[in-house]
């Protein structure tokens, strides 16, 4: 027979005054396997708890009930102390006799008969309670980065100080990210090259940091401390080991007409290519869909000049299988395609275009050198007109419903650039509201309007169409509610932003979860910003939400911090109250695993045994590690295979019985 | 019909000459015509093999344990059952590929209680032609019109198209409409007080004999909650109307999501009681609620109640629209 | 006897969750906002975990009421427990009353860690309610009245 004592605190007065204390402390004693029920002033004082130790050892208990205050005040605390006692800490049960009763019941009768029952009841879960250990998995002392732009950048630097290792992912030929096209950057106006590229180098030459360029994330198996990954390199073509950068390849590919992405289709570049001459690594890569050896098998030239003999037409994509205690996401943003925005003419007229395109045709190692011409006929455009939330803020279908939150500050920025390096241009922006929180954002934004002659009209633009080799640009002015008709040179699109379409395969392969508009969702909203709901995976920069680059860094840098926290241990002791599946009663049906939130459920074919023979049957594995204890498969499992560790179901029912009674 | 009983019995045959099935899953005649069912057969005696309006059991059930023994299993499937297997495929209770699926074509099966309203005795068969439908009888033969004796199931089809087949014996036929919600909707109609008669009057009908429970094809558990001491509701009997209650609503909430309407519940039923309204209200309103949704139209496309939206309806806002 | 004389305490289990509506609870408490104590309250970790095997093995044992409390829908601890727990009593509760019982007796709110003045609210309302719809009689087992 389980043996159970029994605790009635007092609480000084917030308990004894209403609850008669020793009312239950005689009731619980009726009670069958209670061979000790006594009461105190302050259970949880240090006296209050030798006094439940030493009764743990004097009279042998198999648990303990608390009458006291909230288990979420001092649960913790009595396991602790029966722990120390020698007993298992999920024998303890606490009955909430405080919060519960004493405080909100007035009368004395009243409010000793429901604390009995609570007591009671407290009583009949302890029954059934049965000792559980937390598990304990081991930590892989290395992380994963996916993504190489500015987040995963200062993610990767920021874990490797700290002195773990890190591989960081990347799947265009170079790290660098959005980051690496932008002129200025905002509030300060610093060149995005010129803070950016410090960084990359100092990524290159981290001894902690493996840089795998031009290469995706294949799969993904495991949980935390415990990720394996399988990457594929993708094939440059180009042995990596012999190439020096010297960029004779580049030099003399004579296939010249691919649109350059970097420059974001602004001019052409080669086959063979390095996107941009701060590129990391500086090693070039061929394009076997323009390359004219690789479709047709002549030329070669490339090969011939090469002075170490690093080009290899035939090379294949390579994979590489790494472990990995922590995998932190930042596969960062596009912008999203202006198809669908026929009426602003980004199609046809050559002279609309994005604000990413901007931002090339303004930086010095852009396509025009940062000399701002029309594309269409390579004048110098004397009247620009920007147009704010292109896709954001929308209701349509082609539209995001949400803020891209960067376009107020970057159109600002582009506006006060252009007046102060083409002080007799007209720069107008329309907008829907200017949005400028931040520190120095909204100064910055007042600056462009007051000191810099910016015109801001509160409106939205309905349509812009070429005349006469001038854009005509249809909008109204809502402040003063007049229909404006504008000629134009260049109208600049500000596009919203859309996580990058890989995220989704990425999220996939990780379980961790996605919103409707393919955002990572965080595991807290507010309290837990940069984690995943699922162990061990971490958010970093645009993939979870729209952000500048301040904010990406200071994402990137919390979710270093997570990292580090958790590489930082040896291992991970698991919540001890997690699911448990019967693999008896196991339908293998999978209706658990589209509840859990967190991928912990896994399915086996195991061998029964049956009378006559044997049966190979489908049953589900629960992984501790993973768990975190909801009990959502719980109630989808229909044959009651799967329970819940410290909440079971038997349990759940006995506390519904006794308080039914 | 006949015609149809023919082409099975030559496909079985000459798939399990060919070996590429080694047994078949099928129907076989009892004692009586109209007393079919289901039977596994092997080339020894694929010729008791028979398809006739009185075939109404579903097979996919049985492939459960079936399609686990070794070899490759031949079932016959009506355009009802197809969804079935599908919903047992989603869940993995059965092979896949240790079976080969015929989809047969149906009528609409007939319900052998309902022929003692037209004093009908001494049934030797039945033949359909459209909605006429002539029953030999040892005293002569009788005309009637087939929907007044067809399966409760069956006045509800939900189309002739096949959800999944290998093979298809006959036309690929097409979904219809039906109007399977209108007692669903009589009963929301009533009050409180109404329904808890009616369900009163019916339930305390059930001898626990199970039959529902053990031909449901969603009703598979390895052990059931019923069958499970463990589980704390197990019984063997309703001892008092809580417990008739307690075993409907639980089997109803355990199917809630997979259950395709197969209407075999009902069927089985010794005592008649219309146990498909218990699942077609389940449906209903996860139709009503979140969106349509067919168990067993296709094997990827999760249960309403193992998904969720942000923007779900509130429990207490059921009876706005729902009813 | 005297139990004919006796007003009518309706019995009222409520199912909260670990991380909000307990935490809500213990708020009330501690603010002081009185609820009767008829409501006796079964802690669970989320109200996902809550099996209507548990709410139909109240009303068995004498429960006349049932509510469940958990987090505001996009608050769930667990992320995505309420949205299920949501659906799952919808259809439940629906059906219950499909059966002809009285739909009062089962309710879902979301209270969260700070609304413990909802909280009092809630449970006062709640008692109030099934007081006045009386005993329940349709989902009772007379083997386990006392």
């Amino acid at each position: 027979m389980k043996k159970i004592g029994v605790f009635v605190c007092w609480c000084g007065s917030n308990i004894a005054a209403t609850v008669d204390v020793k009312a239950v402390v005689e009731a619980v004693k009726k009670e069958p396997n209670v061979v000790l029920a006594e009461d105190y002033q302050y259970m949880c004082s240090e006296v209050g708890q030798n006094k439940m130790i030493s009764a743990i050892k004097d009279y042998n208990l198999d648990g303990v009930v608390i009458c006291s205050c909230s288990p979420r005040m001092h649960e913790t605390t009595f396991r602790r102390a029966a722990e120390k006692a020698g007993l298992n800490p999920f024998m303890v049960e606490v009955a909430n006799i405080r919060e519960q009763c004493s405080w909100i019941h007035k009368e004395m009768e009243e409010a000793t008969e429901k604390a009995i029952i609570l007591a009671r009841t407290a009583i009949a879960k302890v029954l059934l309670n049965a000792p559980l250990q937390s598990g304990e998995s081991k930590v892989t002392k290395r992380a994963l980065v996916i993504g190489g732009g500015i987040a995963g950048i200062q993610s990767a630097l920021d874990i490797a100080e700290a002195g773990f290792e890190v591989d960081l992912v990347e799947k265009k030929p170079s790290i660098g990210g959005k980051m690496s096209q932008l002129d200025k950057t905002f509030p300060t106006l610093d060149c995005s090259a010129c803070i950016l590229t410090p960084k990359m180098v100092d990524v290159a030459t981290n001894k902690n940091i493996n840089i795998f360029a031009y290469s995706e994330i294949e799969e993904v198996s495991g949980f935390v401390g415990n990720f394996k990954v399988k990457i594929r390199k993708k094939a440059r073509y180009i042995d990596e080991t012999k190439c020096t950068g010297c960029g004779a390849c580049v030099e003399k590919c004579p296939s010249k007409k691919t649109p350059n992405e970097f420059n974001e289709g602004l001019n052409n570049r080669t086959a063979i290519y390095i996107p941009f001459a701060q590129a990391i690594p500086y090693k070039p890569t061929i394009d076997a869909s323009a390359c004219i050896k690789m479709k047709t098998g002549k030329c070669g030239i490339c090969e011939k000049f090469c002075g170490v003999g690093a080009i290899d037409y035939n090379q294949k994509d390579s994979f590489v299988e790494r472990e990995y205690g922590a995998i932190v996401v930042a596969t960062g943003y596009n912008i999203i395609n202006l198809d669908r925005f026929n009426e602003l003419g980004y199609s046809d007229c050559k002279d609309v275009i994005t604000s990413l395109e901007f931002e090339r045709l303004t930086n010095a190692a852009g396509p025009t050198k940062g000399h701002l011409i029309c594309p269409s006929d390579g004048r110098e455009p004397q009247k620009i007109v920007f147009v704010q939330c292109v896709g954001s803020r929308g209701t349509r279908s082609c539209d995001k419903q949400y803020c891209s939150k960067i376009c107020c500050m970057y159109t600002a920025k582009h506006a006060m650039l252009l007046r102060e390096k083409h002080p007799e241009t007209e720069v107008y922006v329309f907008y829907i509201d200017v949005r400028t929180p931040g520190k120095n954002y909204d100064e910055f934004y007042r600056r462009a309007v007051e000191q810099y002659g910016v015109h801001y009209i509160k409106g939205q633009v309905g349509k812009v169409i070429e005349k006469d080799g001038h854009l005509e640009v249809q909008a109204s002015d809502l402040l003063s509610n007049e229909q404006l008709h504008l000629d134009a040179d260049l109208v600049v699109l500000a596009a919203a932003i859309e996580p990058d379409p890989t995220a989704r395969k990425i999220a996939t392969m990780l379980t961790a979860s996605m919103d409707t508009n393919d955002f990572f969702t965080e595991a807290h909203a507010k309290l837990k910003p940069v984690e995943s709901p699922t162990a061990g995976i971490f958010l970093s920069g645009m993939c979870q939400g729209p952000k500048d680059i301040p904010e990406t860094v200071s994402q990137a840098g919390a979710a270093a911090v997570k990292v580090i926290g958790l590489l930082s241990k040896d291992t991970l002791k698991c919540n001890a109250c997690v699911a448990s599946p019967n693999e008896n009663m196991c339908n293998g049906c999978s209706l658990c695993a589209t509840v859990c939130p967190y991928g912990a459920i896994t399915y086996v074919e195991k061998d029964f045994r049956i009378p006559g023979g044997v049966v190979k049957r489908r049953v589900s594995q629960v992984n501790e590690a993973i768990c975190q204890g909801c009990g959502a498969c719980t109630v989808a499992c229909m044959s009651g295979a799967m329970d819940l560790k410290g909440f079971t179901n038997k349990e759940i029912m006995a506390e519904v019985e006794s308080v039914c009674k | 019909m006949q015609k149809i009983s023919a082409e099975m019995k030559k496909r079985a045959s000459e798939l399990l000459a060919s070996g590429e099935v080694s047994r078949v899953i099928g129907w076989a005649e009892g004692d009586f015509c109209y007393d079919c069912s289901p039977a596994t057969f092997t080339a020894e005696n694929i010729d008791k093999l028979v398809y006739t309006d009185f075939c109404g059991a579903n097979l996919s059930k049985y492939l459960i344990k079936e399609s686990k023994k070794e070899g490759k299993i031949l079932v016959f499937l009506k355009p009802c059952d197809t969804y079935s297997f599908n919903q047992l495929i989603q869940e993995h209770r059965i092979v896949r590929e240790n079976i080969y699926v015929i989809g047969i074509p149906c009528d609409g099966k007939l319900d052998y209680d309902k022929f003692k309203f037209f004093d009908i005795e001494g049934v030797l068969g039945a033949e359909s032609n459209g909605n006429e439908l002539t029953v030999d009888t040892i005293y002569g033969k009788k005309t009637v019109n087939k929907e007044e004796v067809m399966l409760e199931k069956c006045l509800c089809c939900k189309g002739k198209k096949h959800m999944v087949y290998d093979e298809l014996i006959g036309e690929e036929g097409e979904l219809k409409e039906s109007s399977r919600f209108s007692m669903v909707e009589k009963l929301e109609a009533m009050t409180e007080d109404e329904r808890y008669a009616f369900w009163q009057g019916e339930l305390s009908k059930c001898i626990r004999c199970n039959a529902c429970r053990n031909v449901c094809p969603a009703c598979s558990c390895e052990n059931c909650v019923f069958d499970n001491p463990e589980s704390n509701i197990a019984s063997k009997a309703n001892a008092n109307e809580f417990e008739e209650k307690l075993f409907h609503i639980i089997r109803a909430w355990h199917v809630a999501g997979r259950c395709t309407d197969c209407g075999e519940c009902s069927r089985v039923c010794p005592q008649n009681i219309p146990l498909h309204l218990l699942n077609r209200k389940f449906i209903k309103d996860m139709n009503t609620f979140y969106g349509e949704y067919q168990a067993g139209e296709d094997t990827e496309t999760r249960a309403p109640l193992n998904s969720y939206k942000l923007n779900d309806r509130e429990a207490y806002e059921f009876d706005k629209e729902g009813k | 006897m005297q139990v004919e004389n006796k007003e009518f305490k309706p019995k009222i289990v409520a199912f909260c969750c670990n991380w909000c509506s307990y935490a809500g609870a213990d708020l009330a408490g501690s603010s002081r906002l009185s609820y009767p104590a008829e409501v006796k309250i079964i802690r669970i970790p989320c109200s996902c975990r809550l099996n209507p095997m548990f709410i139909l093995k109240a009303f068995q044992r004498g429960a006349d009421g049932v509510i469940l409390c958990g987090c505001h829908p996009g608050d769930c601890h667990y992320t995505t427990g309420n949205y299920f727990a949501r659906r799952r009593m919808t259809t439940l509760f629906s059906m219950l009353n499909y059966l002809g019982i009285e739909k009062e007796r089962t309710r879902v709110e979301w209270v969260s860690a700070a609304e413990g003045a909802k909280f009092s609210v809630v449970m006062n309302d709640f008692v109030k309610t099934i007081t006045e719809l009386g005993e329940n009689k349709r989902l009772e087992d007379l083997r386990c009245k006392r």
